[in-house]
């Protein structure tokens, strides 16, 4: 019982601070990244789960089941996401022959 | 809290029927192979219409289902039959196309019909879970059809641009729905609209939350600042599927942020109306500027459709109900005479191969002088001139504007206009004046000719229909305010 107060001093804002730099190293990783587009996808699943924990987060601190369902419906996204993109990798690769973020300029914009 | 109501499937019947057909065409597309393209492509248009006209027979008033997660009032059937509409007629125009390109899969036209039956889910939506699951159904497949020219390395990077891209603006979605869920302790609209009613300036949290959602949002319509993907992707993307990307999911994303800012956040509509102000003057300043230099007709049609919608957006930021009653019509123009020009774009073939830059049509008018008048007629018609429909959609918005006192975005509204006519009236001035060096070819394409002739149409005589169209317009827009 002890143990369990313990972990009750970890407040909500403990929570709330990890999921935000989660979601900006997500974010960063989107724009700063330059070599690889495999960590443009993990960048991706990084910002989906920071939103998971901010869920989670504030089901439990509104007492609220809401938050939750929410959590396991982004589960679901991010996994048919990341499907597609690899897929849609696959077929940049097929034709380029690189995956790198610096050969992603057939057109300029 | 569980009653009858909670189970009441009525008001999802045309979604239902949507996804069955969507599976039963799959499963019988899978067993016959590409040879039963035409075939599966027709259906998914009788499917569209079959719904529409269910729609049409719907009850009205406003029900809502699914535990408070569904709604359907007239708002949401008057969109979701113009979605219906815009996904048929660029199926139309695109049968033919896909099989002179080559790239006739079975998957398109059911790729075509999740996605719209995801805009639908979005169009109902009357919960950020319901919200976030329809706009996802209608994202995926799009990424895919994006890339769906997969021998293409134009086509493929589009995909993968379109993917990050949409996937970062779900993420930033996602973290504002999370923080407004947080704060305001509820993902329902109604909830959140009860919430906002009570409290006058809501607290921090609620209004991070809202903007990152107004991100989210305003990536899906690609206003400025959130615009740099749509230009590649509108040029790398097979051109029935960029005629897909320009029409439709514009006029769901549209619909959804009418509903997320005055239904949901319309307590606190001063907090987003800043925002929606500069992204409008942005767009129409960025839409007509950089269209100027453009070669691409399919990269001009992106940086028109960026402005087209900072011209929509100000029906927005009115927050009134005139200012949305004009965003509707402006976005109904919008959807005809953007598939007219893009029926255009795919007939332009030379040599069997498609062509896409604007010198192309040089001399059109010389020997094909029906298809000259039509992409003129619905040139001047987005160019604003009166009396065709453009104009109208133009007049409502800037009216509404006025009205609400925002002189500042009316008066920039008709300056870009003015300079947006320049390279609308240049394409004219191509077709009608400079000669022909090579002349495209005769395709024989009825959808296309059907799509580019009805929009043209439509755009001469909107003006002698317009006046019940408004008043349907105006009993949705009052169904979605007084919920």
């Amino acid at each position: 019982m002890a143990e369990y107060e313990q972990l009750l001093n970890i407040g909500m804002a403990h929570y709330l601070t990890v999921s935000a730099i989660l979601f900006v190293l997500g974010v960063f990783g989107i724009f700063l990244n330059k070599r690889n587009m495999i960590v443009i996808l993990m960048s991706i699943e990084l910002i989906l789960l920071s939103v998971v924990i901010n869920m989670v987060t504030f089901s439990s601190y509104l007492q609220d089941l809401t938050g939750q369902v929410f959590a396991m419906f982004i589960l679901t996204v991010a996994a048919a996401e990341a499907a597609i993109g690899l897929a849609i990798l696959i077929t940049f690769f097929r034709n380029k022959g690189s995956i790198a973020v610096e050969d992603i300029r057939a057109m300029k914009g | 809290m569980i009653d009858l109501q909670t189970f009441n499937i009525i008001p999802v019947m045309p979604e239902i029927i949507m996804a069955l057909m969507g599976m039963v065409l799959l499963i019988f597309a899978v067993s016959q192979g590409n040879k039963s393209y035409r075939i599966v492509s027709w259906y998914v248009v009788l499917t569209c219409i079959t719904v529409g006209a269910i729609l049409l027979r719907f009850p009205q008033g406003v029900s809502i289902t699914f535990g408070g997660m569904f709604v359907t009032e007239p708002f949401a059937v008057f969109m979701k039959l113009l979605v219906l509409a815009g996904a048929s007629l660029v199926l139309l125009m695109s049968i033919t196309y896909m099989q002179r390109e080559k790239i006739a899969r079975f998957e398109y036209p059911i790729l075509i019909l999740f996605s719209t039956l995801g805009m639908m889910v979005m169009l109902s939506a009357n919960d950020l879970i319901s919200l976030y699951m329809g706009l996802e159904l209608q994202s995926l497949p799009l990424y895919v059809l994006a890339a769906f020219n997969r021998d293409n390395l134009k086509s493929s990077e589009a995909g993968l641009k379109y993917f990050v891209l949409g996937a970062l603006s779900s993420g930033l979605l996602l973290y504002g729905c999370s923080m407004v869920y947080g704060f305001a302790g509820t993902t329902n609209f109604i909830g959140l609209a009860e919430v906002f009613a009570l409290e006058a300036t809501p607290v921090a949290g609620v209004v991070v939350g809202l903007v990152f959602i107004l991100v989210g949002l305003l990536f899906k319509i690609s206003a400025v600042p959130f615009h740099m993907w749509s230009p590649d992707v509108y040029e790398g993307a097979p051109s029935s599927v960029t005629a897909f990307f320009a029409v439709v999911p514009k006029i769901a994303a549209i619909g959804l942020l009418i509903r997320v800012s005055m239904s949901a956040f319309g307590g606190i509509a001063e907090q987003w109306q800043q925002v929606l102000m500069l992204v409008a003057m942005g767009s129409m300043i960025v839409g007509s500027m950089a269209a100027i230099v453009q070669t691409n007709i399919k990269r001009l049609m992106a940086y028109s459709s960026i402005g087209h919608m900072g011209y929509a957006l100000i029906g927005l930021t009115a927050a009134s109900s005139a200012g949305v009653q004009g965003l509707l019509v402006y976005m109904m123009i919008y959807m005809f005479t953007t598939a007219g020009v893009f029926a255009i774009i795919l007939l332009m073939v030379r040599k069997n191969m498609q062509v896409e830059t604007i010198d192309d049509l040089a001399g059109l008018a010389q020997y094909k002088p029906l298809m000259a008048l039509c992409m003129a007629v619905l040139m001047f018609s987005m160019a604003g001139i009166p009396p065709l429909a453009g104009f109208f959609g133009k007049l409502f918005v800037f009216q509404a504007a006025m009205a609400e006192g925002m002189y500042t975005l009316a008066i920039v509204g008709v300056l870009t206009s003015v300079i947006a006519a320049y390279y609308y009236l240049r394409i004219i001035k191509v077709m009608y004046f400079d000669s022909a060096t090579e002349q495209l070819d005769n395709v024989e394409d009825s959808g296309s000719n059907f799509v580019m002739r009805a929009s043209a149409f439509f755009a001469v005589v909107f003006i002698t229909i317009a006046w019940p169209i408004v008043e349907a317009i105006h009993y949705a827009v009052d169904s979605l305010l007084f919920l």
